[in-house]
């Protein structure tokens, strides 16, 4: 593998996000929507990451708040949050961020491992850290973004 | 795996089910040539395929067992238990080879069975036998295997038949065969062996050329986005409703109207009897009769009855297991039932049928009955009750605890059952798919198990409730009726040391608040004294009242599962997308009843038995008596209040000379029924709230009195206005106020869309349908309209009011109904003098064209599909409107 990435520089494509502004990125493979999240239905008594679930275009969408999920604070919410869609094990989810912005196309040249000093919360959910010119850029594991119900359920 | 091969499979499948029930069927009577034929056929051509296909070690047993059969067939040997019992191995034999040819793809396992082969043929031959019956077999005897047949001039080969042998059986095959195949099987003869069974294969063809294989993937899938349409459909007549007249109104009920038609068409392509459910269960019953020694008779009735494939798969486990239950458990040994004055033979029913949207499973047996003693001990042992609790109980609530987890009762474990993952498991798998158990039970003298299960998973009705603000669906079948509770209501919500509990006819009923149970805040804020409503759920023959804020109507939901993150919470089945667009939450009714605590459970006698709405008596209305002004009581139809508010005097503004309120989040009019001047200027005024659509008016009173349901006999007094006439209620004068008079003060363009009489006299319907569950589903809602209601249950009991002299101004009527039906009545209707003028709305279930093929003009004014019953209200006015214009 390492000799497939001299031979030609490999690049992954991401969608990048902003949450509390900090630079997330999403491969653009994973994510089959951009969308503002709207007549979100509060489900009572359900971990405090969902902020609901809604109809995207008649399926049934669950959204999850990803400044809860990276335990960010909360009441400094974007005035108009966005939301991208997923599926995760055939399910249809919609994390919702601050905003979306453009798409890169990274160099895995410029990746690396997660920092070992990184908040544990985000070491979790975390592959590891692009350098960008004047950023980092946090790169999302989606699966486990949105793996916390069996968690806070065992404990 | 090729196509060839798959068929192969799934009808081999197919043949072996036939084939194992139609074997015991043929021990019991060995007499039944059409049954032993049929089987010989099947057996037949399994062989022949097998060998078709090059699949030897199944060929070899098939092969083997079809010369028994032979042999039977021919009358040269008499069935006995062990013949039958190796036919019936072998048969097994042949599954498990099928299985493993699936699971290996195609390749037929390695193995030898000569083993069972040996067997078979050692019966064949006579020697396993001690006599057989016919000493002098020597010129029928078939061919065995490598013997000469005369007629071919070779030796058979393995899988072939001798030619005398077929000449035999189509001479006495009679059942699954044509006559003209017949014939043509015969003729066909004396060319080539091979060409009858060509013959056969193409007879078989030609009957099954009738349907076509459908792949279950194309069909899920043809369902889900038929689910998906359906709700479109429902999106866009929310659209059309409120915007009453434009240019798509007809199109849409076109499209409303296929789509209807479309759904029920895939649907039934889901449908299946449930005898499909039920073909392994004789062979079980036989085979464990003959384990244990007892003589069981298993009778089956409604094995026709259909029901969704996904549900057919489900209920599949459950019914075997209660099965065996009352095989093993339920009946006695021969010698006990003949003690106990019981025929020696055990009786086991298994009976289907639908009944109102759902379908019921019963499975009966007249054996010892449950234990109650037994039970009892164990509950207390396992610590399900204490000792004091468990003197409390009912036989029928200790009988329930058989559906504990970890509860058997069985003294020894026998191979069959008994061991404590019983009836917890089938009632869990039961309620999983929106089902639910119960039971009845007579000591010495049999159990009876009831499963209510829906038709189908992936449309459910549903009734849309609110609490706290957010909105929820209940499913239907556990609803068993509405009550509306609240301070000024004839039920009143109580509470014993924080437990909540309702007054229902005489008996109370244990109450879990919604709100409390999600942990939101009601939003009717002041909650001793607003109206709620309670709406009453059975689980696994348990009656409880849920509290919710408000009802809405209800709705055809597609059932959604919840994501992963969401199943931790266990008070929700399930979400979906309501017509408007809107993604709400399905409770769970098991998940509500788990708030109840577990003992806490109401002893119904009466189980399973659809109790009546209370407001809804057939010649009685609900009056709401009050006091304004000096003198006589007040009162006003129950029917035309929305709702009874108590509202500060401060609160109240006085604009423009007119009396206001800020009333959820809008200005009511308020108007006094004693006049202006009779406004309290300290505390609290009671307020009767009306509604009509987006109008809101507010009739205050000095003091609610009473809710009296009784007949009303108005003597009309036309002189005074705001005063329809007095009647007599509860033995006092009573003046019956004009509500429409007190609606027009407060907006005079009230009325701009009705005609002057619509309020003034409130129209009568009568409706007529045989399910309980509907006409407690559509009385409220027609009422909620501003219609007075009487609700029958077949037009016998309609000629019953029509003899007493009732007059309706509408009625609507069922089409399917037991005895007299729909279409019947209406004729008989259109004859009679008094009623004959009277319009008719039919409601059915028919798709509309079969309908107006039955139904002979003039019949009915209107139609309106049951699964459209949101419209009916529409109609209603609609049909009204008309008759009066004609009238006029």
């Amino acid at each position: 593998m390492i000799t497939d990435s001299k031979k030609n520089e490999a690049t992954r494509e991401f969608v990048t996000l902003m949450i509390a502004g900090q630079v997330f990125g999403v491969e653009v493979k994973d994510i089959h929507d951009v969308f503002q999240p709207d007549r979100i239905t509060p489900v009572p008594l359900a971990p405090p990451e969902i902020c609901g679930v809604l109809n995207l275009r008649g399926r049934v969408v669950t959204a999850v708040d990803a400044r809860v999920r990276l335990g960010l604070q909360v009441d400094e919410q974007s005035d108009q949050p966005m939301a991208v869609g997923v599926d995760c094990n055939g399910e249809s989810y919609g994390l919702i961020v601050d905003s979306v912005n453009e798409v890169m196309r990274l160099p895995d040249s410029a990746y690396e491992a997660n920092p070992v000093n990184l908040d544990p919360r985000w070491q979790e959910v975390s592959q590891g850290v692009y350098r960008l010119e004047d950023q980092l850029l946090v790169v999302l594991d989606l699966g486990r973004m949105l793996r916390f119900g069996e968690k806070s359920e065992a404990a | 795996m090729d196509d060839l091969l798959s068929e192969f499979l799934t009808e081999t499948n197919e043949s072996l089910e036939i084939i194992d029930a139609e074997l015991v069927k043929f021990e019991q009577d060995p007499e039944d040539r059409a049954t032993l034929d049929n089987i010989f056929r099947l057996v037949h051509t399994v062989k022949g395929t097998c060998g078709f296909l090059g699949l030897p070690r199944l060929e070899g047993i098939a092969h083997a067992g079809e010369t028994l059969l032979g042999k039977f067939r021919d009358g040269v040997l008499k069935p006995t238990e062990d013949s039958v019992t190796v036919i019936l191995e072998s048969i097994d034999r042949i599954k498990e080879l099928v299985q493993e040819l699936e699971d290996a793809g195609g390749v037929e396992p390695e193995g030898n069975d000569q083993d069972l082969i040996s067997q078979l043929e050692a019966f064949s031959s006579g020697a396993a036998v001690a006599a057989p019956v016919e000493p002098e077999p020597e010129p029928d005897t078939p061919l065995a295997e490598g013997d000469f047949d005369p007629e071919l001039s070779r030796e058979l080969r393995p899988g072939e038949v001798s030619m005398a042998e077929l000449e035999a059986a189509f001479q006495s095959a009679e059942a699954p065969q044509t006559e003209a195949v017949k014939t043509e099987a015969q003729k066909a003869v004396p060319v080539e062996a091979k060409k009858p069974e060509a013959a056969k294969a193409e007879a078989q063809s030609a009957a099954s050329s009738q349907t076509v294989r459908v792949s279950l993937d194309v069909l899920e899938n043809l369902m889900t986005m038929v689910s998906e349409l359906v709700l479109t459909r429902n999106q866009l007549m929310q659209l059309a409703r409120n915007n009453e007249e434009n240019e798509f109104k007809v199109p849409l009920q076109r499209l409303s109207n296929i789509t209807g038609e479309l759904q029920e068409g895939v649907m039934k392509t889901r449908m299946q009897p449930v005898g499909n459910a039920w073909k392994k269960l004789p062979r079980i019953i036989r085979d464990i009769s003959r384990d244990v020694g007892k003589k069981i008779n298993l009778q089956m009735e409604g094995e026709s009855t259909e029901l969704d494939r996904q549900i057919s798969e489900l209920i599949k486990d459950p019914l075997t297991h209660m099965v065996r239950n009352s095989a093993d458990h339920g009946l006695e040994m021969p010698e006990d039932r003949v003690k106990a004055g019981k025929p020696e033979t055990g009786t086991i029913w298994l009976r289907a049928y639908h009944e109102g949207g759902h379908i019921i499973i019963q499975i009966q047996d007249d054996g010892k009955g449950l234990n109650t003693k037994r039970i009892k001990e164990k509950a207390i042992q396992n610590g399900v009750v204490t000792a004091e609790e468990a003197e409390t109980l009912t036989d029928a609530q200790i009988h329930r605890f058989i559906f504990a987890a970890g509860f058997s009762t069985a003294d020894k474990v026998t191979n069959l059952s008994g061991r404590g993952v019983g009836m917890d498991v089938v009632r869990t798998n039961i309620e999983q798919i929106g089902g639910t158990i119960d039971l009845k039970s007579t000591e010495g003298q049999g159990s009876t198990f009831t499963i209510k299960i829906p038709l189908t998973l992936a449309i459910v009705s549903a009734l849309i409730v609110a609490a706290g603000g957010e909105r929820f669906a209940i499913p239907q079948l556990s609803v068993l009726e509405l009550v509306r509770a609240g301070g000024n209501s004839e039920h009143k919500i109580e509470t014993i040391k924080g437990c909540q509990v309702l007054r229902l006819r005489d008996r109370l009923l244990p109450l879990v608040d919604m709100c409390g149970q999600l942990g939101l805040e009601s939003k009717s804020e002041q909650n001793q004294h607003n109206a709620r409503f309670v709406v009453v759920l059975q689980v696994g023959g348990r009656t409880f009242g849920v509290i919710v804020d408000d009802v809405f109507d209800t709705e055809e939901i597609v059932v959604k599962p919840v994501s992963i993150p969401l199943k931790s919470v266990s008070l929700f089945s399930g979400n979906t997308i309501l017509g408007d667009g809107s993604v709400i939450m399905i409770m769970d009714p098991n998940g509500l009843a788990e708030g109840l605590g577990e003992v806490q459970s109401q002893d119904d006698q009466k189980d399973g038995e659809v109790v009546e709405m209370g407001h809804f008596n057939a010649e009685r209305t609900d009056m709401l008596v009050f006091r304004a002004g000096g003198g006589e009581p007040k009162a006003a139809p129950l029917a035309l209040v929305t709702r009874l508010e108590e509202i500060k005097t401060e609160d109240i503004e006085v604009a423009d000379g007119r009396h206001v309120v800020q009333y959820r989040g809008r200005l009511m009019p308020l108007i006094h029924a004693a006049g202006q001047h009779a406004f309290k200027t300290e505390g609290i005024q009671q307020v009767l709230v009306f509604t009509d659509r987006d109008r809101v008016m507010g009739l205050a009173v000095d003091e609610i009195v009473d809710i009296i349901s009784e007949r009303v006999d108005i003597e009309l007094k036309a002189d005074h206005p705001g005063i329809v006439g007095t009647a007599v209620l509860k033995g006092h004068a009573t003046e019956v106020i004009d509500v429409s008079h007190f609606l027009v003060q407060a907006y005079e363009d009230w009325f701009a869309r009705f005609d002057e009489e619509q309020w003034t006299r409130q129209r009568k319907v009568l409706v007529v349908d045989d399910s309980s569950f509907f006409r407690n589903m559509i009385t409220p809602m027609i009422a909620a309209a501003g219609y007075e209601v009487t609700a029958v249950d077949s037009p016998e009991e309609a000629w019953e009011l029509h003899e007493s002299g009732a007059e309706f101004d509408i009625i609507v009527s069922d089409i399917e109904m037991p005895g007299q039906n729909g279409i019947e009545f209406a004729k008989a209707l259109s004859q009679d003098k008094r009623w004959g003028g009277t319009p008719r709305v039919a409601l059915s279930s028919l798709p509309p064209e079969i309908f107006a093929e039955r139904a002979p003009d003039g019949a009915f004014a209107e139609f309106v599909r049951k699964s459209d019953r949101l419209s009916l209200v529409s109609v209603l006015d609609h049909t009204l409107k008309i008759d009066r214009s004609q009238a006029a």
